[in-house]
């Protein structure tokens, strides 16, 4: 029993990061309307940002803010080139021009540093109960992704231009209309998602060794969440990512792990059909 | 991208009779013919691969450039279709040309089934669907024990012996291959010049009217995604017959769609020809940067930079650019 | 950055080198993982590769008959996937005439690879597939170098009986063909040791957090876990058991603690072990081709990097064809094949010897692997060979923890 309940925190503080991983993809989707499929490498880059900056001395978790704003920036620089032109076009566009900046970009990441191996140690106390334990990382990422997730809420719900985000993302024409240059908040947004995306991989590395293509994994996974937190919707998407922890951790204990997979997707196709908006967020008209 | 298609009773004599048949016929027998002259065992090679990639695009191609359906994982049918056939023949014993059949229909109408429940889906939320359907199944078969799990399902190459040695064997899965190509060619162009393409066409531009203009929307879009699953489960059981092995990471690799849905953009969504050129096109590219000394190290990185080129700049894909350019081939080449 | 300008300077250096005189080289074709997953050990597998080749033709060539041929490779990508491999190994058969091959890296490349050489009748030497179903399909020209997979786990269990002959042990495992394969022979040999299994469990390979698994772990009151996968599973699994106090007292995984990036874990990785196919403090004594330490010391003079496993088999399976081909004196794929059927020879990789019978034929029979265990030696992770006892450096580590 006391398994069972070590598995639930567990399954909450890490599902809480994979609900960070996947609030940039859905903020990116709900606004500019790209299912942008460098979300993979994007989470990756964080995690290399983590590596390459604690090897020059930058504590761990010091590297955050850096991490935010190199990801914003990129995001940007990745808007320009591979979506701006397919703003607006049919959906399979936007598909194809992240797909290739895609492949260059896991091309030039394995020309540098191969598919090996990296871990970044970080040592903070962890929390002991009875004979399981939480470590410190997840404990401190859950709690980080909150604020995160926290901020986000507030910059899209109380500032000017987080309503205008939110506007383009419900009528780009009527956006336009009353004068919000529609551009620039999606190349804003578009960074944001990405810097987003930035980060969980630098909180996720904090948690577990890497290799290059570690965001494969974590871009389904951010699939998953995003459906399970309605798509499109951000702060959704923490407690989609909380749902889909919770899976992982509620099932592991009763059933052979090989089998969580066919749970998560068969649950996740379930979901998509059954409540289109999200199974956790509260339906829009 | 309308054909100059005289409508009525008289189409079925009248396809026959059209020049764009007779393209389609030559592009099947280029493909037979090519590797012939000369025994040329390498480029059948490739030209197998190019089979594959074109059957994959031009039967998503139903979905996608028809009726605007983004199926981001119909790769599950060419994977299912692969362990159908590779199961059949392996303890039941099964004949090749039974199997594949079998696996064909047998995916077909699992297709029907699936479509039943994620066609409710549109947009996005339809491409989401297919990609999760792909990975249930194959968590699903990594995990059923009838078919190997995750270890997968092995042949004895003494297998190949039935159709007269391994060697032989390659050509005639070749032969196959290349006459599923054929068919799913025709196929693309039946639906297209029927009633039936005409409602998915319909639904293409705007669901909604179509249904209010009376399309049965809901068993097009079932019928065409369970038509679009029967070739590429048959080509799926000849491929993975020609490696003797199958296992599910191989039979269900997402890549392997998205270079579909790659192909399809290269060659111009929703014309007939437009697979044929992106699948050539695409697997003598890949193929080239992995095979040549300058840029295989960095394959990755060119293959890359040229399709954002494409996308960026030729949005209609090839058969977009070449109706732009001569306005007149609209209407012999679809 | 030091990758890009060797892969610049490789690139350029690489054209040149087609240009030999073709009747007296000798091509071999094989396809490696540069880009994808498996690029780690495919990597290493090719510099063993790469390193036979060079001392080979600094020496002259492979003597055959009274000719001497220098050894040319030809190499293509497979992007770690199998779609392209086929295509691939036609290619090097019928377009750059590669009279021998080398198998790819990973048991499914492999099976996926072996199917091309028994088509076009082309020998293959396989340095990277375990998985010994291939060897079971009615071939006659696979050659096996490595220990297949049914004996990865043996000598874990056989050291771990020493120390504890009534352990209560998880086998928990990557779900794929490599790691069941070994982890199906493993159940029957904890068995026979006199184990009591008290969780069993495969793992989807793309699993990306452990810790409901660990805490499953924790929970069955085992005191050893045997299995593990590849290479980011393995490590993420030992990082975790390690971050949530598994406190097992013994863990032995595949693959992943073979490889000297291993040691970045830190105290994770202390006192993990791996079922090893080469090591270089285990030392056997060649007939052919270097010692152990004469391999290491110029494999580090020439990539400056550890050998590992990989780089050990790839060379050692370039000594075995050479020696093969000398021994017949001919480049005729049959009598190659008929040579290496009657081999039984050590090199510094152990002993090398293949099945004969149609039902097995060329999987590998007496290579052994090794036991290797991650110990601190003064303030530094080194692995030591710690099983077979004859071929141990150090003493084993027990408990771990």
């Amino acid at each position: 029993m006391s398994g069972l309940f070590a598995s639930i925190i567990d399954g909450v503080l890490v599902g809480s990061v994979y609900g960070l991983a996947a609030m940039g993809l859905t903020l990116i989707w709900g606004v500019t309307d790209v299912v942008n499929l460098t979300h993979g490498s994007a989470i990756v880059a964080g995690m290399f940002g983590l590596y390459l900056l604690t090897s020059t001395g930058v504590p761990p978790y010091a590297t955050l803010p850096l991490i935010l704003v190199g990801g914003f920036l990129v995001g940007l620089l990745l808007y320009w080139i591979c979506v701006h032109r397919v703003i607006g076009r049919p959906p399979l566009m936007s598909l194809l021009s992240t797909f290739s900046v895609n492949l260059v970009l896991i091309g030039l990441g394995t020309a540098v540093w191969g598919t090996a191996l990296f871990n970044v140690p970080v040592a903070l106390p962890s929390v002991s109960w009875q004979r399981y334990t939480f470590p410190g990382t997840h404990i401190l990422a859950a709690v980080l992704t909150a604020a995160i997730a926290g901020c986000l809420y507030v910059f899209l719900h109380r500032t000017r231009l987080g309503k205008a985000i939110r506007a383009v993302a419900n009528n780009r024409g009527a956006a336009e209309l009353v004068g919000i240059p529609t551009t620039q908040v999606l190349s804003l947004a578009f960074g944001l998602g990405v810097a987003l995306a930035g980060v969980s991989g630098m909180l996720i590395a904090t948690l577990f060794p890497f290799t290059l293509l570690s965001g494969d994994a974590y871009q389904l996974k951010s699939f998953v969440v995003i459906v399970l937190g309605g798509l499109g919707n951000p702060t959704g998407a923490l407690l989609g990512g909380i749902a889909l922890g919770l899976v992982e951790g509620l099932s592991t204990p009763f059933m052979p792990v090989s089998w969580t997979l066919v749970i998560e997707f068969v649950l996740f196709v379930i979901v998509l059909i059954a409540y289109p908006n999200g199974l956790l967020a509260p339906r829009r008209a | 991208m309308r054909g100059g298609a005289p409508g009525g009773s008289a189409k079925h004599a009248a396809i026959v009779r059209r020049p764009f048949f007779w393209i389609i016929a030559l592009v099947i027998a280029a493909f037979a013919v090519a590797p012939l002259l000369g025994n040329d065992v390498e480029l059948r090679e490739s030209l197998l691969l190019a089979a594959v990639y074109i059957t994959l695009a031009s039967n998503l191609n139903i979905m996608l450039g028809y009726a605007g359906y983004v199926n981001f994982g119909s790769i599950v049918f060419f994977g299912l279709g692969g362990y159908l056939c590779i199961y059949l023949m392996g303890s039941p014993g099964w004949p090749l040309v039974a199997a594949i059949l079998v696996a064909g229909a047998g995916v077909s109408l699992l297709a029907l089934l699936f479509g039943l429940g994620i066609l409710r889906l549109r947009g996005a939320y339809f491409a989401l669907g297919t990609i999760g359907v792909n990975e249930a199944v194959q968590a699903f078969v990594s995990n059923f024990d009838p078919w190997g799990g995750s270890s997968g399902i092995y042949l004895s190459t003494e297998l190949f012996q039935a159709l007269g040695g391994p060697m032989q064997a390659l050509w005639s899965i070749y032969f196959l291959l290349v006459a599923v190509m054929g068919l799913s060619l025709y196929l693309s162009y039946a639906i297209k010049s029927s009633k039936f393409g005409l409602g998915l066409l319909a639904i293409g531009q705007n669901e909604d009217a179509a249904a209010v203009l009376g399309v049965p929307t809901a068993l097009y879009k079932a019928l065409a995604y369970s038509a679009s699953a029967f070739l590429p489960a048959i080509a799926g059981g000849l491929y993975f017959f020609k490696s003797a092995f199958i296992q599910p990471t191989d039979a269900f690799d997402l890549t392997f769609s998205t270079e579909a849905i790659v192909i399809i953009m290269l060659g111009g969504q929703g014309t007939i020809i437009g697979p044929v050129l992106g699948g050539y096109f695409y697997e003598e590219l890949r193929g080239w940067l992995l095979t040549s000394e300058t840029f295989s190290h960095f394959q990755l990185v060119v293959a890359g930079v040229l399709l954002l080129l494409i996308v960026l700049f030729l949005p209609g894909g090839l058969m977009g650019w070449l109706h732009g350019r001569w306005p007149k081939l609209r209407r012999v080449l679809e | 950055m030091n990758r890009l300008c060797l892969m610049a300077a490789a690139a350029v250096i690489a054209a040149p080198a087609a240009s030999f005189a073709a009747d007296n080289t000798l091509t071999i074709g094989m396809t490696q993982s540069r880009t994808g997953a498996l690029n780690v050990d495919s990597l290493a597998q090719q510099r063993g590769f790469d390193m036979w080749r060079d001392e080979v033709n600094a020496a002259g060539g492979i003597k055959v008959g009274d000719k001497r041929y220098k050894v040319q490779f030809a190499l293509y990508d497979d992007q770690s996937q199998g779609s392209r491999v086929q295509q691939l190994y036609t290619r090097l058969i019928v377009q750059d005439k590669a009279q021998f091959l080398f198998s790819p890296y990973s048991s499914g490349l492999t099976a996926t690879a072996a199917v091309i050489s028994e088509q076009y009748g082309k020998l293959m030497i396989i340095t990277g597939g375990a998985e010994p179903k291939t060897y079971e399909l009615g071939n006659k020209y696979l050659f096996q170098i490595i220990t297949p997979a049914d004996h990865y786990l043996t000598g874990a269990v056989e050291a771990l009986a020493t120390k504890d002959p009534h352990a209560k042990v998880a086998l928990v495992y990557s779900d794929d063909p490599f790691s069941k394969a070994v982890v199906q022979a493993t159940r029957d040999q904890a068995k026979e040791a006199g184990f009591a299994d008290v969780l069993d469990e495969a793992y989807p390979p793309s699993t990306t957090d452990f810790g409901p698994l660990v805490n499953k772990v924790i929970s069955s009151g085992a005191d050893a876990l045997l299995g593990g996968g590849h290479y980011a599973d393995g490590a993420t699994l030992a990082r975790q058991l390690y971050d949530q106090k598994a406190n097992l007292k013994w863990v032995t995984l595949l693959v992943a603690p073979g490889d000297a990036k291993f040691a970045t874990l830190g105290q994770a990785a202390l006192g993990i072990s791996v079922g090893s196919q080469w090591e270089e403090k285990a030392t056997f004594k060649p007939q052919i081709g270097p010692t152990g330490a004469e391999f290491a010391k110029a494999f580090k003079a020439k990539f400056n990097e550890e050998a590992d496993y990989h780089s050990a088999s790839g060379y050692a399976g370039g000594l075995i064809l050479q020696h093969a081909i000398e021994q017949a004196g001919s480049l005729d794929t049959d009598k190659v094949a008929a040579a290496l059927n009657a081999m039984d020879i050590t090199t510094f990789f152990g002993q090398c010897k293949f099945a004969t019978d149609a039902k097995h034929h060329g999987l590998q029979v007496a290579h052994q692997m090794v036991l290797a265990q991650w110990q601190m030696k003064n303030g530094k992770l080194e692995r030591e060979v710690i099983w077979p006892k004859a071929a141990a450096t150090a003493d084993i580590l027990y408990p771990i923890r």
